[in-house]
């Protein structure tokens, strides 16, 4: 034995060994463990699935009544065919398992407060570290909303619970007969392993969604006191009107509503206690997270008499975040009560949106205000009681306790009051948010029939039928579209929403007593809503779903873009013998009606005698643009340019004086007053106080800074409309390597195809109600979501290119020996 | 010869309790230890077929996983690590940490024996 160098040795190895199992810090990120993660027999090259892959197999489920079978076809969708409705959901949750694991746990993590449990404080997904992402979820209920939706659907619901609760024990049969090498890549990426699924992470799901649907007002509720504050309540309601020229409302203008059943009643010290009031330096903070404005959608149905097949076509496009692993997973489920063929959410059993043998339907956002902050008066600093209504009432405190990965626990004490949780307190706030108590009241966290609207969609067989599935909805208010096979189209805005006076929940409310509290919600029967109309469709953008004469304060204006929906009826009024193509083609429509009614009015302002010769040339370029953001306009980019220019102009110099966040105001909302008057108040420049400028001079000052900058892009060569938008399908980690970044896309804000930089039309489907169902969908990502496999991201192109997938929707004997079947899965009991 | 029989049990055996994937990814090291310990060299040629031994089968395996994949998920990681997306250099890094491991844990074994006698 030579002891010296053995012992050298051994320590060496044992280094090595060490130092490659060690996830090592990069940046402020870390490696995998490297000798683990390069491990071919244990590492990602075990997820690097073969070319000529085959999913066949025979699969033994402990609990399956019956016998469940799934053809797999040439997309890699599953055709479910099931002898029960339990089985079809625990095979449901076994495929959503299959092929999305990582996804579907880590987007509940992220809902429930959870990402510091796997990824440390310290990384940033955007401007903001893990655990302030955490913090922030906690704090705005999301696990007690998901907690409270349980514990109804499971008093209320015994059927969806027993689905909830087949699809919970599908996705764990598929967890436990994972070998440790067949996790996902991203666990073994992050270092971490699959835990058990619960039902409640579907309602963590559902939270998520709630929350990227309605959340914003968590943020905006706080930047438009802010802007209330600093403007005085005046010039506020001039930059942040609520009146709209141009807007085409989801149900007509000039319909009558009936009186409503609720009166509402304003409080009298809203002057003095409410608009007027200087709530001070004292709401600022703002979400880490903050959903994108732009998450809305179309949707619309044509009746029979605007159609060529004399047959009603529904299509819908949900615009949310552009993600891969995507939101979506096609699926068709056939048991002996329903026939469906939809896109389901990995994480949620049956349809989403989708059709049946009888119907389709699609939702799109309804952007109605559910999400209000009430200013909380604690007696002293343990927050343990709180002033209402005249007297001291105990809150109770609930306790969450985030886990954070090499650290200490986290633990949130929050005191929920009789309006819910208080959020911000001095526990939790910025530097300008001076330690306020602001309780949230969101109907978020009311529970709920958590997903049984769609369980009953799934099986609906007429408009009956459809205004019965949609009444149980109760969370993030949608416009649910809907057509069948006999004729029907109709829309109706469904969820449990506020009666409000006019700019109820705006700002923040005073919470010391019940004058400003919610004094009830809107009956179904008085949701706005629309069947058969004689223009002979349905449809829907998220703009306002009513004109003003509707009894009821919907929210701010500033929830609701309008182009959109301006466009689609003006298309819709115009177009007679409809085919399924022509609806491919207004879903992929690029022309901008915003341009359309803000370029003449630009022009109006723009003076070529003060411009140089190159300003000129993309002056020209503007004049001469067809007004479609097509890939290779670059008119488009020039508006673009031009319009957030002048924006900057005229509001940046106003909004610097104040150092709290405030949300600008609309784009909407300047065009139409630029419209309406000859100048805007806020032209001067106040930033020179020597000089009054004009809305002329501000609009020249915009477009000399513009054209340097297009005079950049062109140098650059991003001129070209795609180009310059950059659209990506991106990574839930926002790892390039794994995203589809460069796509070659038009469309964008205000747009029909509402395709921006990382947002847009996350599933698009064209559903023609013949005898047999004609449908077509196409989504930007693909049925696996393993990066290691080809159907990883196999629809990212045919998306872009707006090509659209035949949709196979077969009865059980066309599977077994249609072409582009490719596999069979079987699945029976122990 | 013995060079040669030992780079291949190595890998072999290597390659067996990599099978058992409750054990963790470096118990290769164990059994190219072990192999060293039972096939009497040199501390150098034991060195270098324990490293060989690995290097060959880590990087063979890499390299027919990353082949019936298309290099579709290598060239992907080899973006992320970084290594310019390169999968051959994927390959060499995956075989070049199996291999070192192995190589050390050979050379571990090599020095648990007297040094061999010079034959003058």
């Amino acid at each position: 034995m030579r002891v010296f160098p053995f012992l050298v040795s051994a320590i060496c190895t044992a280094g090595l060994v060490y130092l490659f199992d060690t996830q090592l810090p990069v940046g402020n990120t870390k490696t995998p463990r490297l000798g683990y993660f390069l491990s071919p027999q244990q590492g990602f090259w075990q997820n690097a699935e073969k070319s000529d892959v085959t999913y066949n197999g025979n699969i033994k489920l402990q609990g399956l009544a019956g016998k469940v079978d799934v053809y797999i076809d040439d997309r890699l969708v599953p055709h479910v065919y099931a002898e029960q409705d339990n089985d079809a959901y625990y095979v449901q949750g076994y495929l959503h398992a299959k092929f999305r694991l990582w996804q579907m746990e880590f987007q509940t993590m992220a809902a429930g407060g959870r990402l510091c449990e796997i990824l440390g404080p310290d990384r940033k997904p955007n401007d903001s570290t893990f655990i302030k992402v955490d913090r922030f979820f906690r704090r705005l209920g999301m696990v007690y909303g998901a907690e409270q939706t349980a514990q109804s659907v499971e008093q209320n619901n015994p059927e969806m619970k027993s689905a909830i609760d087949a699809y919970a024990k599908g996705v764990n049969a598929y967890i436990k007969s994972l070998k440790p090498e067949e996790i996902p890549f991203e666990y073994k990426l992050l270092d971490y392993k699959p835990e058990e699924w619960t039902p409640l992470k579907t309602y963590l799901f559902q939270m998520y969604m709630a929350y990227d649907l309605t959340g914003r007002g968590a943020t905006t509720d706080l930047q438009m006191t802010n802007a209330k504050n600093h403007f005085g309540y005046e010039d506020f309601d001039k930059l942040f009107t609520n009146v709209k020229d141009s807007l085409d409302p989801i149900i007509p203008k000039g319909t009558a509503y009936k009186n409503p059943s609720i009166n509402v009643k304003q409080p009298n010290d809203i002057g003095t206690a409410y608009l007027n009031v200087n709530n001070g330096d004292s709401s600022t903070a703002s979400a880490p997270l903050v959903p994108n404005k732009s998450n809305g959608s179309n949707n619309w149905a044509v009746s029979g008499s605007k159609t060529k097949s004399g047959r009603p076509i529904l299509c819908n496009d949900p615009h949310l975040g552009l993600n891969l692993p995507s939101l979506w997973y096609e699926i068709q489920i056939t048991t002996p009560t329903h026939n469906t063929y939809g896109a389901s959410f990995p994480g949620s059993p049956a349809v989403i949106i989708g059709f049946n043998d009888s119907i389709a339907w699609g939702v799109t956002n309804a952007g109605r205000d559910v999400i209000d902050y009430y200013d909380m008066k604690f007696k002293d600093a343990s927050m343990q009681e709180y002033w209402y209504n005249g007297e001291w009432i105990k809150a109770t405190t609930r306790k969450e306790i985030i886990k954070v990965k090499g650290k200490p626990d986290q633990v949130e004490n929050i005191a929920m009051t009789v309006f819910g949780p208080v959020m911000y307190d001095k526990t939790f706030s910025n530097i300008s948010s001076g330690g306020k108590n602001l309780a949230i009241r969101w109907t978020g966290l009311d529970g709920g029939s958590g997903l049984l609207a769609f369980y009953q969609l799934n099986r609906a067989h007429n408009y009956e039928e459809y205004l019965k599935a949609i009444s149980n909805w109760n969370s993030t208010g949608q416009n649910f579209i809907f057509a069948s096979k006999t004729g029907d189209i109709a829309i109706k805005q469904q969820a449990k929403f506020i009666a409000r006076w006019k700019r109820q929940g705006d700002f923040i409310m005073p919470g010391t007593d019940s004058g400003y509290a919610w004094q009830g919600l809107i009956p179904i029967d008085e949701n706005p809503m629309m069947k058969n109309p004689a223009r002979g469709f349905v449809s829907s953008a998220n703009q306002e779903s009513t004109d003003p004469s509707y009894p009821y304060y919907l929210g701010a204006a500033t929830n609701f873009p309008i182009y959109r929906g301006l466009i689609i009826n003006r298309k819709l009024s115009g177009m007679s013998n409809i085919t399924p193509l022509d609806m491919q083609r207004l879903q992929m429509d690029n022309y901008n009606v915003f341009a359309e009614m803000a370029r003449p009015v630009l022009l109006k302002y723009i003076n070529d005698s003060l411009l140089s010769s190159q300003q000129i040339k993309y002056i020209d370029m503007l004049r001469k643009w067809d007004l479609n953001s097509d890939v290779y306009s670059k008119g488009a980019t020039v508006f673009n340019a031009i319009w957030d220019s002048v924006e900057v102009a005229l509001w940046a110099d106003d909004f610097a004086k104040s150092s709290l966040p405030m949300g600008w105001p609309d784009e909407s909302t300047l065009l139409e007053s630029l419209i309406r008057n000859n100048d805007y108040p806020f032209s001067d420049d106040i930033s020179t106080p020597d000089k009054k400028e004009t809305l002329q001079d501000a609009i020249l000052k915009a477009v000399k800074k513009a054209c340097a900058s297009l005079a950049i892009l062109e140098y650059q060569g991003n001129l070209e409309w795609a180009k310059f938008k950059d659209t990506k399908v991106v990574h839930l980690l926002k790892i390039d390597a794994l995203s589809s970044l460069h796509l070659p896309i038009g469309g964008g804000r205000h747009i029909i195809n509402a395709t921006t930089e990382a947002h847009g039309p996350s599933w698009r489907m064209i559903v023609h109600l013949t005898d047999d169902i004609e449908a077509y969908g196409v989504y930007p990502g693909g049925q696996n979501g393993n990066p290691g496999s080809k159907y990883y991201d196999s629809f990212v192109n045919s998306w872009a290119t707006g090509k659209y997938y035949r949709i196979l929707f077969l009865k059980k004997e066309q599977a077994v020996a249609h072409p582009q079947i490719k596999w069979r899965l079987s699945f029976s009991n122990v | 010869m013995k060079f040669f029989v030992s780079i291949i049990i190595t890998a072999f055996l290597g390659y067996v309790i990599g099978l058992f994937t409750s054990f963790p990814w470096w118990s290769f090291a164990v059994t190219s230890f072990v192999v060293a310990l039972g096939i009497e060299q040199s501390p150098g040629k034991s060195f270098f077929s324990g490293f060989l031994g690995i290097f060959l089968m880590w990087g063979i395996a890499a390299y027919l996983l990353d082949t019936a994949n298309a290099h579709l998920l290598a060239t992907k990681v080899a973006i992320i690590l970084p290594l310019k997306g390169s999968y051959w250099l994927l390959i060499v890094l995956t075989a070049l940490i199996g291999g070192i491991v192995g190589g050390f844990a050979s050379l571990t074994a090599s020095y648990t024996r007297k040094p061999a006698r010079r034959h003058y």
